[in-house]
């Protein structure tokens, strides 16, 4: 039930922020500003769960790293360590592609039937279903998103796509093929192999289902890598499928950074086949080491700059509401975040006040706290670019409506900012900023705001707020985006495919699209004899 | 009728060797058996047959004109069975990139061609496949003089496959669907299949319109707009039947048209930042660079069609003279020069001295010559840079050990002939059982059993396709699962077809061409999703 879940969490957080207010003083209106340190003060909810693993998992066994080696993951709320993790690098990465290579050539996996595959995934998804609340009680510690979207959406969301996928296990049909002679012709829609993933921090689980989702659907083996911002919730439920019955190999875990582990598995020699989220520039960096080494095809998931665009005759409310969701949904750190809110200028004042009012609104705080909307950023890097990017938005003569600093003096939390009379040519109507910075720019005509929302090298997805069905058809048709959101926006669901124009991406993952990205198509053709028909 | 043609070429190159005495040179002695030894000059000029073709032209094709190249450079294409110039043509480097592109973009952006009907689109590439039908003889006669295949294999053949696979693209161009999803709430989804923009196509020597019409076919047929770069070998025909393509109604700078080399024209294609797909058939050694080139730029999807290393495995039950000819086939059709080439013969043991016996005949038999010539199987290589190599590969083969039954040497002295040249005992470590030659020479290999022959014939970095020669239904499905390669040819070899898809597993590529796996290398998918008030059902 992703995409009701999804629009629940909307109308929870709707009706919550008018609620709550956390003690918060708000001084809006000059430059920079810092809130109250209400998140400081208050000590940090005790996360509810252990953490037992923090090893690397390795042809069903959970090891330390070749070297020994380990690093700190961090609470974002503090800046605190919760636990060492095993640091991959390459001598792990080859051992783990080892047993990639070994199972899948050698072991159980590709030669299984179809619906073993199937009912593995389905045990697996029954198994996190179970455990639910404690997988999403790490991801919160781990990411610093709110539980309740972790534990109400996203880990359920995490379950609903494996059960997609388990569904799709025993339906992978090849074709048979006309010719124009007496052949019989066929084709074989194969696993690749070694399958090589790097997932995020932003969305760790689910960008972990979207991954090995398919892969296994498809008979692949896999050597996934995390995010070293967030290697715990991959760990906790790669274990729980070893417990539905997965084969040992099938499924290898590595944590670690991406110049070393990342790059070991882009340039491995012995991996078939390779899917990257993150970045546009690491994205550059995979692609080329793909392509110097076995020229392994690639699935990229990158960056974004996704217009949201409010035509005159919008539903005002409502697009405030998407509008604000769609930038500030997970502290804004969404490859397909509404990054540039174009607004007609009929409705421009209108919504700016609407706009700045409902980021007023937005509850910030201890992502464990109940109600809270938006906890800290991943980490001080992040934190520290965003804050950048807010001053360089005030630097290029953007009005600054709302926020515009940290908040406390711990951890990575920032105050939800919003820019009105931003121009196409500043950095932040450019940059991909990944935080909760909401820039919202003026427009005149369609042509000109179709002109504008494609003026991006990104093309990830777009929003159209209008009750015409012309305006709706002309824009969903012009505008160079993966994904068309019509009067809603970040609805997800595991049958709706999801991915990039230009240079947000290649391929798309979800939905039946997402099986080519893991399969080899071979034709097989015989000659007939005596055809009874051709 | 692609297929019938293949065979029935193949027939006639079966039936040809029947008659293999009355159709080879006059005065070529064999000199088989000995180590290298040289043909007779068969091959000589004063044999050679004036093409019945002139040369229109030789200039750039953007934005529905002939131009010259910015720089007014030129560069001569050669005739190989001469290796004298045929014509001067224009020579395209980054500025005649930037022009066909921006004449490609705004035919995207602004022209008519992605605002037609389908239908419209449609009739067009079938007027442009009718008018080709109605010029193939002069078209194939262009093929052969600036390639040097044989005649017959362009005209009855290629010509026919061209023709063949725009009439197959231009029923795809109606028939491109999009699909309506199944949501989990209230919400109308439908995934649009989108053109891209502005395709970059970079296309190899040894298919020179074949390749046009794989990669150009699908691209226009899903509402593209083309910069198309010929190899700096064969650029005519290109030029020829893009001249058509405008006469049967293709709007201006949808299909441009570039001759030039590739680390000028074509890395200029591959490194652009407005070119929005990239579609590439050349060596894996290139492969590479122009995806890194897309990788440094703008991440244009690229697909890649490249070398193979192809098994053909002869199990001990196959009709031997079928498995012969055809592995013949499978490594000498167009002088060798296929990337899917059967360049290792694996025979089983208990009839490998029969086989190698056989196929060393059946080369012996092969009729080398003007390709202009009626009968002709064999024409020159492409080259002089080629030619080398691959005499440099047989002296490898000689110099590793393996046993050369036939061949081995150029033929004639002007030119770049080759005779037909077999290797028999050759070791998977050895240098030719390893690399891509691209031209006439058969490896044979031996093998024992059919998990060794899996293990040896998949221990390539290359997987493009592979022949499978048995009359066990077991061993043939065994072996097509088994075998890591696009293609799998049981009991037949280079059987095309408009609808059969083609591509690599591992080095040999990425992506499908042809047949409704070719589309999607030309359609961007947009989700397009609303929310649903009151709905009857979801």
């Amino acid at each position: 039930m992703a995409t009701q879940k999804l629009s629940s969490l909307l109308s929870v957080s709707t009706t919550s922020a008018s609620l709550r207010s956390l003690g918060r003083h708000f001084s809006w209106g000059r430059g920079i500003n810092r809130f109250s340190t209400s998140v400081a003060i208050e000590e940090p909810i005790t996360p509810p769960v252990q953490i037992d693993h923090t090893q690397l998992l390795i042809d069903g066994k959970f090891v330390d790293a070749a070297s020994g080696k380990t690093f700190p993951t961090l609470d974002p709320r503090t800046g605190e360590v919760i636990a060492h993790v095993s640091e991959g690098d390459s001598e792990d990465v080859n051992r783990a592609v080892s047993a990639a290579r070994k199972a899948f050539d050698e072991g159980p996996w590709p030669k299984m039937t179809p619906y073993e595959r199937s009912r593995i995934l389905f045990r697996f998804a029954d198994l996190l279903e179970k455990h639910n609340d404690e997988v999403a009680a790490l991801e919160t510690w781990d990411n610093g998103k709110p539980y309740e979207q972790a534990a109400n959406v996203e880990i359920p969301m995490v379950i609903r796509l494996f059960r997609y996928y388990a569904g799709w296990a025993d339906k992978i049909h090849g074709l048979t093929v006309p010719a124009d002679g007496p052949y019989h012709v066929q084709t074989l829609h194969e696993p690749i192999g070694v399958a090589g993933q790097i997932v995020p921090w932003n969305f760790p689980l689910l960008m972990y289902a979207w991954k090995v989702g398919p892969a296994l659907a498809c008979g692949n083996t896999i050597v996934l890598k995390t995010a070293e911002q967030t290697p715990l919730s991959a760990i906790y439920v790669s274990k729980l499928f070893l417990e539905a019955g997965l084969p040992p190999g099938v499924l290898n875990l590595i944590s670690g950074f991406g110049p070393t582990a990342g790059a070991a598995i882009c340039s491995h020699m012995d991996v078939d086949k390779l899917a990257f989220t993150g970045s546009t520039n690491t994205g550059k960096i995979v692609l080329e080491l793909a392509s110097k080494s076995n020229l392994k095809p690639v699935t990229l998931e990158l960056g974004g700059k996704s217009p949201i665009i409010v035509c005159e005759d919008a539903d005002i409310d409502l697009a405030v509401e998407h509008a604000h969701s769609a930038l500030f949904f997970n502290q804004g750190q969404c490859c397909c975040a509404g990054s540039r809110t174009f607004v007609h200028e009929r409705v421009y004042d209108e919504f700016v006040e609407k706009a700045k009012a409902r980021a007023l609104k937005r509850v910030v705080g201890d992502p464990f706290k109940k109600g809270v909307e938006q906890g800290p950023q991943i980490d001080a890097v992040q934190f520290k670019k965003i804050l950048n990017y807010i001053k360089s938005g005030i630097e290029s003569g953007a009005t600054l409506e709302s926020g515009g600093d940290s908040v406390g003096s711990k951890g990575y939390y920032i105050q939800p900012t919003v820019f009105s009379n931003v121009q196409d040519d500043m950095l932040i109507a450019k940059d991909e900023i990944f935080g909760p910075v909401q820039s919202i720019l003026k427009f005149q005509t369609l042509d000109e705001v179709i002109r504008r929302a494609n003026a991006s090298r990104y093309g990830l997805a777009a929003g159209v707020f209008t009750k015409n069905i012309n305006t709706a058809n002309t824009l969903t048709r012009a505008l160079k985006a993966g994904t068309i959101w019509i009067n809603c926006y970040i609805v997800f669901d595991a049958a709706i495919p999801f991915g990039g124009y230009k240079m947000s991406g290649h391929g798309r993952e979800k939905g039946i699209y997402s099986l080519s990205n893991y399969l080899q198509v071979k034709a097989v053709v015989t000659p007939l004899e005596n055809p009874a028909w051709l | 009728m692609a297929s019938r043609r293949l065979s029935s070429l193949l027939s006639r190159s079966l039936s040809a060797s029947g008659s293999a005495s009355l159709l080879s040179f006059p005065g070529r002695t064999s000199g088989c058996g000995r180590r290298i030894s040289r043909f007779s000059t068969a091959a000589e000029p004063e044999d050679l047959i004036t093409p019945p073709v002139q040369i229109n032209y030789t200039q750039h094709l953007i934005n529905g004109q002939f131009v010259d190249a910015a720089s007014g450079k030129k560069f001569p294409t050669h005739d190989p069975r001469t290796g004298e110039v045929i014509a001067h043509v224009a020579e395209g480097d980054a500025e005649d990139i930037n022009r066909a592109v921006a004449a490609a973009r705004k035919a995207f952006d602004e022209g008519p061609w992605p605002r037609m009907t389908a239908y419209e689109r449609s009739r067009i590439l079938m007027r442009f496949a009718d008018l080709v039908e109605k010029h193939s003889d002069e078209i194939a006669a262009l093929e052969t003089w600036n390639n040097g295949k044989p005649y017959e294999q362009a005209a009855k053949s290629e010509l026919p496959l061209f023709v063949r696979l725009f009439y197959y693209y231009a029923g795809w161009a109606d028939k491109i669907h999009g699909l309506t999803v199944p949501a989990d709430g209230d919400y109308h989804v439908q995934t649009l299949h989108e053109p891209i923009g502005v395709a970059g196509q970079i296309i190899p020597w040894n298919f020179p319109l074949v390749m046009f019409a794989w990669k150009v076919g699908p691209a226009l047929a899903c509402g593209n707009t083309i910069v198309l770069k010929t190899a700096e070998q064969t650029p005519l025909t290109a030029l020829y039947v893009a001249k058509l393509f405008h006469e049967a109604g293709l709007p201006p700078g949808v299909l441009n048209i570039v001759s030039g080399y590739g680390p000028t024209a074509g890395a200029a294609l591959a490194s652009h930042m407005d070119v929005d797909k990239l579609a590439f058939t050349g060596s894996t050694a290139t492969g590479k660079i122009v995806l890194e080139l897309s990788a440094k730029s703008n991440l244009k999807p690229v697909t890649l069609e490249l070398g193979g290393k192809s098994p053909f495995i002869v199990c001990k039950d196959a009709d031997v003279d079928k498995a012969v000819e055809l592995a013949h086939f499978a490594l000498f059709f167009n002088q060798g020069q296929c990337c899917c080439a059967g360049s290792r013969t694996f025979v089983h043991e208990s009839i490998y001295d029969e086989f190698l016996e056989k196929a060393k005949a059946r080369a012996l038999r092969r009729v080398v010559g003007d390709p202009f010539k009626k009968g002709v199987e064999q024409g020159p290589q492409i080259d002089p840079e080629q030619f080398e190599k691959i005499l440099r590969y047989i002296r490898s083969g000689i110099q590793s050990n393996a046993t050369l039954e036939c061949g081995g040497d150029r033929l004639g002295s002007k030119g770049y002939f080759i005779q037909p040249t077999v290797f028999s005992n050759v070791q998977d470590d050895m240098l030719i059982a390893q690399d891509e030659i691209f031209g006439p020479v058969q490896s044979i290999l031996k093998f024992k059993d059919t998990d060794e022959v899996i293990r040896r014939a998949n221990s390539t970095r290359y997987g493009l396709a592979a022949g499978v020669f048995t009359r066990s239904l077991d061993t043939a499905n065994t072996l097509s699962r088994a075998l890591r390669a696009g293609t799998v040819w049981v009991n037949c070899f280079d059987v095309f077809d408009a609808a059969i898809p083609f591509g690599g597993y591992k080095m040999s590529g990425i992506g499908r061409e042809k047949g409704i796996y070719s589309l999607h290398n030309y359609l961007q998918v947009k989700a397009v999703v609303t929310p649903l008030k009151k709905a009857a059902w979801l």
